[in-house]
């Protein structure tokens, strides 16, 4: 739906915390949105940890939770994450084609259908 | 991140340990090391690669300095890795060449590891297990990480990618590098 704007009011948010740290008023004051929409921003910000909250008083600060190398560690974390899960079925899938292109080894049988 | 002597806003150090996935595959080690080797065009993430061009094909060159690198519709090859160890079928040792700017940086005290080592737990079983280290040195050399990530086609697009994984979705392509 507002997915575009969402995205750039989190390129804004993050633009304005790269300047320091700032609450949810004063984000929402620099934005033109609402309080309730920056906290959403802010949760998404949260769960991938680029942001993170810190208590002051009675408020809450959020200030960039990773920057520069930081970013970079996230980035090949997560870029790992789904790429080891993809060659675990790559492979999974090439063992199963070879079974079955193997009469007697393994444990399926080959079926007609994967006859020629 | 709750020590009270730390003040909201000042600079943290950075965390530059390994990254370390390691992931259980039902397939033998021969097979394992096969695919991840010879069929990485098969399974790596596609949306991966620098640049809007469109990838044909991802290849390892199967040698000690062999290049990794992707080709694109036009024929373009990039770079962005470097073979400095494989023993199939049990290791495979990548230098990475692609900094935090997303460019391509070959100088050699750039360039992170990525150690994949492959341990059979049976005839059918395998554990794979990838270690990305040494990323400080990507830091080497004019801060060009922090730079490059600061800038808008560095930061707000890793931004980008970052929401859309924490929502879901399949990361958007990295533009403005081809």
């Amino acid at each position: 739906m507002a997915s575009a704007l969402g995205d750039g009011t989190r390129q804004s948010i993050v633009e304005l915390l790269a300047q320091g740290p700032r609450s949810v008023g004063e984000l929402a004051a620099a934005l033109p949105v609402t309080r309730p929409a920056v906290s959403l921003h802010l949760k998404v910000l949260r769960d991938a940890h680029l942001v993170q909250a810190t208590p002051v008083g009675t408020r809450r600060v959020y200030r960039l939770d990773a920057e520069g190398l930081d970013l970079m560690r996230i980035y090949l974390d997560r870029l790992w994450a789904g790429a080891l899960d993809r060659f675990a079925e790559a492979a999974e899938a090439a063992h199963a084609a070879e079974r079955a292109a193997t009469p007697g080894r393994g444990r399926t049988r080959p079926s007609q259908e994967d006859q020629p | 991140m709750t020590d009270p002597t730390v003040t909201a806003g000042a600079p943290t150090a950075s965390d530059l340990t390994p990254v370390v996935r390691q992931v259980d595959v039902a397939a033998p080690v021969d097979t394992c090391f096969r695919v991840f080797v010879d069929g990485f065009a098969s399974w790596w993430p596609p949306e991966h690669h620098l640049g809007e061009r469109t990838i044909t094909d991802f290849i390892i060159e199967p040698f000690v300095g062999g290049r990794c690198y992707d080709i694109d519709t036009e024929g373009g090859e990039c770079q962005w890795g470097t073979v400095l160890a494989i023993e199939p079928p049990a290791r495979l040792v990548l230098a990475w060449h692609i900094q935090g700017d997303w460019t391509v940086d070959l100088d050699p005290a750039r360039q992170s590891e990525a150690e994949v080592v492959f341990t059979a737990v049976d005839a059918d079983h395998t554990t794979v297990r990838m270690e990305h280290r040494r990323l400080e040195r990507h830091g080497a050399g004019a801060g060009g990480v922090r730079q490059g990530i600061s800038s808008d086609e560095g930061w707000t697009v890793l931004l980008d990618r970052f929401a859309d994984v924490a929502e879901g979705r399949a990361p958007r392509p990295i533009p403005g590098h081809g």
